[in-house]
């Protein structure tokens, strides 16, 4: 028996492992699928990682090192190369590696942190043919910044998310010229500075409503048929316009890694195809925990952090026999704000609740409201966009005697 | 004469009106914090940026760099271009100067080779 | 001078060298693309036809029958996955009744067993998940799905391992009758055969014309297919087709044997038969004639598309004749096929032996192909025994379809031995699940450029120009 498992060893499960080591866990294990830990930030090289966390700019290996760093100072034992392939409701997790071949391990407590992949080009039914060229961003940045070795040389970007907007900087530092960057939405769901630093700076068009309705090329690809979509993101037929290129690269999402999570009985939610959590991160399967982008995709790397340690901590208090639900508030969304984590609040105590809103909105108030319809939180904003996580903060004693709680944005 | 900015300091990225008279910035708004309205006064009269890239070792693998303070922007290219014709023996390890003075900043591993002292496994690299 | 020379190597041509490969002959397979299976076989629904579709008496009722019977025992034999799942054909009105009560008829007389006509409720006590507007279906319980890729895949292993020679890039530009034999060249290459298979798919009419055969014509039924997640192969749990018409057997949903769901084809005469790319109407009618005969399809699980050509010929059956002797047409073999492919090499063969082809026992023939996927049917025991005498099995490269480094060498080293990204794809179904390679292509492009001994920029997703990456980093600026 291991009291406490850890499911990947990118940012979320270093973070929760020092947050359970910190409230007296010792009998811990990090299990990681790759070579080293710190996960997807490893090919990460580009910096803005870490100001909020550690007050200073890092780029993503050195981030992930401060983390590496503490998990090796506290002797936190860890396994690489290490594939989970199982893990029960009861807490039984089945692994493989090279040296232990197939191996159980009892858990006491589990905390998923296993991440997310990006949405690849089948996904999206673009018509045309299958020729190599087209890779998701974050692959190209495996090749590019892990491989040393260049994808292509003339770039279209699909996707306008942040892996996307930094893969256009890399490829052109690299040589390459990138030729656009087509959004199917009028807005980017990547920051503003990446926007700025990464296509401005180099003349990279951004072209929003617009996506890619074509593939050509029989071996290689040759080039790709770009068109502007109307207001319900059909692509209207006389903008189409072609380009041609050798590399197309995708940027249209992350999905929560949640395989593990469905072999454990976990509930998922369908907005966030993470798990439904309660304030600790504990899921519907007690004593299994999710943090990171296995339970909804952040924004930035130091709210990965800040989750995983949550989860750390409500994992040690589990184990410890110190974790009590004395409630059971459901929390709900009205679909301007599409989803919140928690969903669920089980313990009577100041709760920061997360949610994404579904547009963008501009002046609104984000009110809370009990099942009465009582207001027990409100907050203005001048504006909200879906690509930025907000959060708020509700105290105590408003959740004390409430059944529900909704989320709504009014405008 | 007006700028519009959107800062790159933090995420916020919040966006930054600069007003300039006679190449001199007497006039900053819509900054949050202070290193905005530096950011913004920087940016009208000497832009500069971290370069973040990979550097060849000698056995053909690449590691992490960057410029330990920001370059003028429009040195970018040539940085790149004296990191691309370098090639570097290993060990590398994070932190370490890989070279020195190119256009004011040092070019520094971010990441390379690390041992870990809890002996659980002898040496890792990434 | 080989005894046997086949051109083609889709799974007529693999089933033809499998057969032959067990005689005492010099046998050789021609295949113009860098892998096997790479033409119809390719993009194909995989489904074991019951044989009730066919009119009687033709060639294709026979061999589709024989070939289904064939099926069970050669997929067991080649450790190829075969599912009995059963197929269902659906109506949606009294004409489609009319149109299922023919084809129960027919099926009949084809001799195909087990038929039964189903009513609504217990169409829907068979399969939840159809359409509540169905009102009546053809059940065929001896219908069935494989891989069509890896069943040519190990049929053509197979015949290489009991001494069958496969040339690919060998594209036949021409073929000459020079005193007893066939002097067939490419480009760059020619080879002797004293008996020529023509198993050319869309291209058998070109084939054919090589050797003054004018006699038919092929032309290419474009199909396009939509693949969903393998968590969604559950929706439904027999192929369901509906009520078919003059343009084919409509849009299908099936599970698949490994527990994707498939939609499609679509059906689509087109000029040029190397135009493999899908359509946006194309795509969007696979989803929506699907969804008009399953509920609940989770089109949000989609993981890809593609595009098959199906080699079509101008009589209606499949066109096998021999136009001069010891050449022999296997052509237009469109549905069912795939079905029928033992059973059109079967009666090849005799055609063979009545042209004078002798054919002696080979003593050494082994039948039995190891399972391409050996070791994800092993016990954890026998996984585990199998990763201490060799650590790659330990190792996973694949994760959304668990394939090991040991699984990836080992088929780049058994034959027929894949060449590239897609090959490897075929083989293990690494790159198959729903990332579709996202994770695992780096280390793919890695472990091939190894074992090919190449370079890692000159690993090709699909042969030819279809590299991965186009160098190295750094290179660029340097050339400044």
């Amino acid at each position: 028996m291991t009291e406490l498992v850890i499911i990947g060893g990118g940012p979320a499960g270093m973070s929760a492992a020092v947050a359970a080591y910190e409230r007296g866990i010792r009998d811990i294990l990090i299990l990681e699928r790759d070579s080293s830990l710190g996960g997807i930030l490893q090919q990460c090289i580009h910096n803005g990682f870490g100001l909020h966390k550690f007050g200073e700019e890092l780029t993503g290996p050195e981030y992930a090192l401060k983390y590496i760093n503490m998990v090796f100072k506290r002797h936190i034992r860890y396994k690489l190369n290490t594939m989970v392939l199982d893990i029960t409701n009861n807490k039984v997790i089945t692994a493989t590696n090279e040296t232990d071949g197939i191996f159980k391990i009892e858990a006491k407590a589990v905390i998923l942190a296993m991440g997310c992949r990006e949405r690849p080009k089948g996904a999206l039914n673009i018509a045309g043919t299958r020729p190599s060229g087209i890779y998701t961003a974050g692959t190209a940045q495996k090749f590019v910044n892990m491989k040393g070795y260049m994808p292509g040389k003339n770039v279209v970007i699909l996707g306008s998310g942040d892996i996307g907007l930094i893969m256009a900087r890399r490829m052109t530092l690299e040589g390459a010229k990138v030729h656009a960057v087509c959004e199917l939405m009028p807005y980017s769901g990547g920051l503003p500075r990446n926007i700025e630093q990464c296509l401005n700076d180099f003349n990279i068009p951004l072209k929003l409503s617009h996506t890619v309705t074509k593939i050509h090329g029989k071996e290689r690809l040759e080039g790709v048929t770009i068109a502007r979509v109307d207001e319900s993101r059909n692509p209207i037929p006389e903008t189409e316009e072609y380009i041609s290129c050798d590399t197309l690269l995708l940027s249209v999402g992350l999905i929560p890694e949640n395989e593990l999570s469905k072999t454990a009985k976990v509930e998922l939610s369908h907005i966030t195809s993470g798990a439904v959590v309660d304030q600790d991160r504990q899921t519907n399967a007690e004593g299994i925990f999710a943090c990171g982008n296995v339970l909804h995709v952040h924004d930035l790397v130091d709210f990965v952090s800040e989750e995983a340690e949550i989860a750390g901590k409500s994992a040690a208090e589990y184990i410890n026999g110190t974790l009590k639900k004395t409630v059971n508030i459901p929390i709900k969304t009205d679909g301007k704000v599409r989803y919140s984590v928690p969903q669920m609040i089980t313990r009577e105590k100041d709760i920061t609740v997360y949610f994404r809103v579904a547009d963008v909105f501009h002046n609104v108030k984000i009110n809370v409201k009990n099942e009465n319809g009582e207001l027990v939180f409100s907050k203005r904003r001048t504006k909200a966009v879906p690509g930025e996580m907000e959060s708020i903060t509700i105290k105590e004693d408003k959740i004390k005697n409430a059944k529900e709680l909704y989320i709504e944005l009014e405008e | 004469m007006k700028r519009n900015l959107t800062c790159i300091v933090c995420p916020m990225g919040c966006s930054i009106d600069v007003n300039i008279e006679n190449g001199e910035v007497i006039d900053i708004s819509g900054n949050s914090c202070p290193r905005g309205a530096e950011y913004a006064k920087n940016e009208c009269i000497s832009p500069v940026r971290t370069v973040t890239t990979t550097i060849r070792c000698s056995d053909g693998s690449v590691i992490p760099v960057k410029t330990d303070m920001p370059i003028p922007k429009d040195k970018v290219f040539e940085c790149m271009k004296i990191i691309n014709h370098t090639s570097i023996p290993l060990p590398v390890y994070p932190g370490d100067v890989i070279i020195k003075d190119v256009f004011g900043s040092n070019i520094v591993a971010t990441g390379g080779t690390y041992n870990d002292n809890c002996g659980c496994k002898k040496q890792g690299r990434f | 001078m080989y005894d046997v020379v086949i051109i083609g190597a889709g799974v007529v041509g693999s089933m033809m060298a499998r057969l032959l490969s067990a005689f005492e002959l010099s046998v050789c397979v021609l295949e113009k693309e860098n892998d096997v299976s790479n033409g119809a076989t390719k993009a194909n629904s995989g489904i074991v036809h019951a044989g009730f579709d066919a009119v009687e008496g033709t060639l294709k009722a026979k061999l589709n029958v024989r070939g289904s019977q064939m099926m069970p025992k050669i997929c067991k034999e080649l450790g190829v996955d075969y599912k009995n799942n059963g197929s269902l054909v659906i109506g949606f009105c009294d004409e489609d009744k009319n149109t299922l009560l023919k084809l129960f008829l027919r099926g009949q007389k084809n001799g195909v067993k087990g038929l039964e006509i189903l009513d609504r409720d217990a169409l829907l006590k068979k399969e939840p998940n159809v359409s509540h507007n169905a009102v009546c279906a053809l059940w065929a319980p001896t219908g069935a799905i494989v891989s069509p890729y890896e069943l040519a895949i190990a049929a053509m292993g197979n015949a290489m391992d009991n001494g069958v020679r496969l040339k690919l890039d060998f594209e036949v530009k021409s073929i000459k009758k020079e005193c007893e034999a066939y002097v067939i060249s490419s480009d760059k290459e020619t080879v002797l055969a004293r008996y020529v298979i023509n198993a050319a798919g869309v291209f058998a009419d070109r084939v054919a014309k090589m050797i003054g055969d004018n006699s038919f014509k092929i032309h290419a039924r474009r199909g396009e297919y939509v693949l969903l997640d393998s968590e969604c192969g559950n929706t439904v749990s027999h192929t369901i087709f509906t009520t078919p018409t003059k343009m084919g057997k409509g849009i299908l949903v099936s599970p698949t044997v490994h527990n994707n769901l498939l939609l499609g084809p679509t059906s689509e005469d087109i000029e040029n038969k190397e135009d493999k790319s899908t359509t946006q109407k194309g795509l969007f009618n696979v989803i929506m004639s699907a969804e008009k005969s399953v509920d609940n399809i989770p089109r949000n699980k989609t993981i890809t598309s593609f595009c098959g050509l199906r080699a079509v010929g101008d009589t209606g059956d499949f066109i096998i004749n021999s136009p001069v002797k010891g050449f022999i047409n296997l052509a237009g073999i469109e549905s069912p096929g795939l079905s029928a492919s033992p059973a059109i090499a079967e009666y090849a063969l005799t055609m063979l032996k009545n042209q004078g082809l002798a054919t002696v026992k080979k003593s050494s023939f082994n039948p039995i192909r190891k399972s391409a996927h050996y070791f994800k049917y092993a016990s954890t025991e026998e996984k585990n025994e199998i990763i201490k005498r060799d650590s790659a099995f330990g190792r996973i490269i694949c994760r959304c379809e668990t394939v090991t480094e040991g699984e990836i060498l080992y088929a780049i080293r058994t034959n027929p031995k894949p060449r590239d990204l897609d090959g490897i794809k075929r083989r293990t179904r690494a790159q198959m699940g729903r990332c579709q390679g996202g994770f695992c292509s780096p280390y793919i492009t890695e472990i091939l450029a190894r074992e090919l001994n190449i370079p890692v920029e000159k690993v090709t997703k699909c042969g030819g120009k279809s590299i991965i990456n186009t160098g190295k980093t750094k290179e660029e600026t340097l050339n400044d």
